[in-house]
């Protein structure tokens, strides 16, 4: 690519430059021991912790998925017994959702990011931050407890009265560790709100907020109003079947009904809470890559809430053959529609970025890209589940299967990893191997579609979802399905591997390896413990490149390149950091 | 049999009157699915090229009067496409959830992990439906247990099944021969088994089904066609033949009882009806005890009360 000769130029610079200064103290070297990292208070640390503990869980539900899709391979059961398959999935949902992809990238990328985004030492609650790790990984372990001890084989969705009579397994046990780890989501919400409302930097006005930081504002405003629900739900199903109270089991008056309201209440808001974040890594990575500003920053911002508000109102979908009345489904139905606008709109506007962009096929492009493309089919699809006359049809089928995979894998999951190659330089400081980090971009989007396009067929044919041996007429495009898990699961190998070798390898990475404008970029790679040396003033929005400005012929040089903005902090973009072009002060 | 769908990416049959209206609705959502991904592609492509960097015109932004145009454009073209794939999926919805006056009541009962279905002429069926072509067919549903969920993927039709209520569903089969069933709504253990068939057959053939063919059978055909049904059975050699005693021949003589008395079963105790009752007594060596016990039947009556040469569908020629 073109852009590599004065990138490489750069960094020869950059390592002459340090080869003459003494070795810069950063966060990942201002103390050293097992301790200094246990006792941390260091979002960034913290956010390093998190990354491990969610890895771990990563790969701990990615061998259940692997064990399902090795079942499945033929329609009769015969890998393993039906009990044993029924854990296997219930397990997958479990370990993914609630200790994956909830904490996937607010945890790990926001906990990171927000306080540097919005020019802030740390977060507001830098203890609680760390009782949130501990309070998750509890949770964990609990649920590591129940897996060792056969698991739990309810579903994910832990419906009554099965969850509360029938099973036999360690609901009550899986349930209170959701619960705890659900503390540990209210926790971070929580922070990110105070942190975003109480301690952004002079001159950042919300108008100028990068537009991660407005994903997870409304990330955590689902989160904190949404957990609270979810909790008291697990609880009272814990309580049914310790203390045969009545509240979910017909047999003792209780309506089991009542338990999918309660449940879709939140469960439908923590798609959300998956996604919304991913939303706000796209916007970041889209802005970087084309060097320039989100076409419509004002109606993405606003859509993430409108995304965040509306998602609150269509937990009935989920429930369209359940028995509830024609009045609520209708209702239910439209409510549903109304969130495929906020999202289209967003969609829209990523494409419209690109257009008249500086655009660079770097990794996190291709992930970001990725992301758009999954999230697109993810969403029409949504809006196909929420048409009242398929829905009936597809409900519990694969095709709903496939449907939230999209969303969460497709989105969730590819917007955490574009993340997480967007910003492993300013993380580690270190950068990783293109050539492999493009493929396996690549191998994930190719090894996504085989793994769950075939899905959206056997679903419309009718196979219902959580079966353990299914009719031989669809065993083709099973296989297939598992066919492609394979390479998809290979796709999330490669990262995992060299990733971890950039780490101690990778060659060193400069500030601003993207020429990103992001504020986080303006401070050095890693950053030092408090972030900024001094607390930077704001006089312009996230994405001040020049070709926003209108500046001709402005667009090869990188903003950290630039004469007139190269002042301040380590080359920081114009308009930010003390002495930056625009008529900023330093503080 | 006829049961699913015929190709590998074919729909399942359309065997009901809404079937096809579901698949037009379906197809419509798909068209401007599938014409939305390739635009949203395209474009990401076609800009990803034509601007890749060290390729620059120059050009600046648009102006801000052509993206509040643009903004407007893209809400508002989603949101009517949204309200007319409503509306269309709101009116099939509504024809699917109403059944028409006087249509004929079967009643269904789901339990962990069977369907047993009554006819409104009386006869009664397990993990079986059979119904007549061109009636409009209402089932009014309840579960023994846990929710269940009663789908027939060719009718387009689901409806789940509640403990201490009831829900209903209906339709009108319009094409005859053999659907799957499927519990849709995950039940426990064996909720991948408990699954089944639905049998639409022209008014006539069902006439006689109810005068005989079906419900007078002998315990003996019944239980034949139930085991034949069995999906770890369905898909034997054997099964596509209609013959069960090929598939048992031998198997009630093996006798690999994990209980020592157990070679001698077939001459001591009856052993099928003891399976049914409590099936933990005596389990086969290198298997499970998973089967539920029978509740409310006791030794010696209801179903047992025929000699196990019945039940076990070989008596003809096993007899001891």
């Amino acid at each position: 690519m073109s852009r590599a000769r004065p990138r490489a130029k750069d960094r020869v610079d950059d390592h002459r430059a340090r080869r003459e200064l003494p070795p810069a103290i950063h966060y990942l070297n201002a103390e050293y021991g097992i301790w200094s990292w246990l006792f941390t208070r260091d979002h960034k640390r913290i956010a390093l912790l998190y990354l491990f503990s969610i890895t771990c869980f990563f790969a701990l539900g990615g061998l259940f998925a692997v064990a399902i899709r090795l079942e499945l391979a033929t329609p009769a059961g015969d890998l393993v017994s039906s009990d044993v398959y029924n854990r296997l999935f219930t397990m997958h949902g479990i370990v993914m959702i609630f200790f994956f992809l909830i904490p996937s990238i607010p945890a790990t990328l926001g906990n990171f990011l927000i306080p540097m985004m919005v020019g802030a030492r740390d977060l507001a609650f830098p203890k609680l931050n760390l009782l949130s790790w501990y309070l998750f990984n509890i949770g964990g372990l609990l649920m590591l407890w129940t897996v060792l001890h056969g698991g739990v084989d309810t579903g994910w969705t832990f419906y009554t009265p099965f969850s509360t009579r029938y099973a036999t397994t360690y609901v009550t046990e899986a349930a209170l560790g959701i619960f705890i780890s659900g503390f540990s989501s209210i926790l971070t919400g929580l922070n990110f709100i105070v942190t975003i409302h109480r301690m952004r930097a002079p001159g950042l006005t919300w108008g100028r907020l990068p537009l991660f930081v407005w994903s997870h504002y409304a990330t955590s405003l689902v989160i904190v109003l949404g957990t609270p629900v979810v909790a008291i739900t697990l609880l009272l199903v814990a309580a049914e079947r310790v203390f045969r109270i009545g509240i979910f089991d017909p047999a003792i008056g209780g309506d089991p009904v009542l338990f999918q309201h309660m449940f879709w209440f939140y469960s439908h808001p923590a798609v959300y809470i998956m996604v919304l974040p991913s939303m706000g890594v796209v916007s970041e990575i889209v802005a970087t890559f084309a060097h320039k500003p989100v076409f419509g920053y004002r109606v993405v911002a606003v859509a993430s809430l409108a995304i965040a508000l509306l998602g609150f109102l269509v937990w009935g979908h989920h429930m369209f053959v359940s028995g509830q009345s024609a009045l609520a489904a209708l209702a239910f139905s439209l409510l549903s529609m109304m969130v495929a606008v906020p999202s289209a709109i967003k969609v829209f506007n990523w494409t419209a970025t690109l257009y008249r962009g500086s655009i660079a096929w770097d990794t996190p492009l291709l992930y970001a890209m990725g992301f758009i493309g999954l999230f697109t089919m993810g969403g029409l699809t949504g809006v196909m589940v929420a048409t009242l006359g398929i829905d009936i049809h597809v409900h519990d089928t694969y095709f709903v299967v496939a449907h939230f995979h999209y969303i969460m894998v497709g989105g969730a999951l590819m917007g955490f990893l574009g993340g997480l190659h967007y910003w492993w330089p300013k993380i580690t400081g270190r950068l990783y191997p293109r050539f492999w980090s493009r493929l396996s971009a690549l191998i994930v989007f190719v090894g996504f579609n085989i793994t769950f396009l075939p899905q959206f067929v056997l679903g419309y044919q009718g196979m219902p979802r959580r079966y353990h041996a299914y009719p031989a007429e669809m065993q083709v495009l099973n296989v297939m399905s598992s066919a492609g898990a394979t390479i998809l699961g290979l796709g999330y190998v490669i990262p995992l591997i060299y990733l971890l070798w950039s780490m101690r390898y990778g060659e060193r990475a400069s500030d601003n390896p993207w020429g990103s404008a992001g504020f986080e970029w303006a401070t050095s790679s890693p950053p030092p413990t408090e972030n900024f040396h001094e607390t930077p003033v704001i006089d312009r929005g996230p994405y001040g490149y020049p070709h926003s400005e209108g500046v001709p012929g402005g667009l090869d040089a990188l903003p950290g390149e630039q004469e007139s903005g190269s002042l301040g902090l380590g080359g920081a973009p114009p308009g930010f950091g003390p002495g930056g072009a625009g008529g900023v002060s330093g503080v | 049999m006829s049961a699913g769908p015929t190709g590998v990416l074919s729909p399942p049959p359309e065997a009901s009157d809404i079937a096809p209206r579901v698949d037009s609705l379906f197809g419509f959502t798909l068209v401007y699915s599938v014409f939305f991904t390739l635009l949203i592609a395209g474009l990401l492509f076609a800009f990803g090229l034509k601007y890749r960097r060290g390729r620059q015109t120059g050009e600046v932004a648009r102006s801000r009067r052509a993206s509040a145009w643009l903004e407007i454009v893209w809400s508002v073209v989603p949101l009517g496409i949204m309200l007319i794939t409503y509306g269309w999926g709101a009116r099939v919805y509504l024809d699917m959830a109403r059944p028409p006056a006087g249509a004929d009541e079967y009643f269904v009962v789901a339990r962990q992990w069977m369907w047993k279905v009554q006819h409104p002429e009386g006869p009664r069926e397990i993990n079986e439906l059979h119904v007549p072509v061109g009636r409009a067919i209402k089932l009014t549903m309840t579960s023994e247990d846990v929710i269940h969920s009663f789908y027939v993927p060719a009718f387009r039709m689901k409806m789940d099944v509640l403990p201490n209520r009831t829900t209903t569903e209906w339709f009108r089969a319009k094409k005859p021969g053999v659907y799957h069933l499927f519990c849709a709504e995950y039940c426990g253990t064996n909720h991948s088994a408990m699954i089944g068939r639905v049998v639409v057959m022209e008014p006539l053939d069902y006439e006689r089904w109810l005068s005989g063919g079906g419900a007078e059978q002998k315990p003996v055909d019944r239980g034949e066609a139930a085991f034949l049904l069995q999906p770890w059975v369905r898909d034997m050699p054997q099964a596509r033949h209609g013959r069960a005693r090929a598939i048992l021949t031998g198997l009630f003589r093996a006798g690999r009882c994990s209980s020592r008395r157990a070679g001698r079963w077939w001459r001591t105790t009856p052993m099928c009806g003891e399976s049914i009752l409590l099936p933990a007594a005596k389990v086969v060596k290198g298997y499970s005890a998973i089967m539920p016990p029978t509740r409310g039947a006791s030794p010696g009556r209801t179903c047992c009360s025929s000699s196990p040469r019945e039940v076990d569908g070989t008596g003809r020629r096993e007899g001891r």
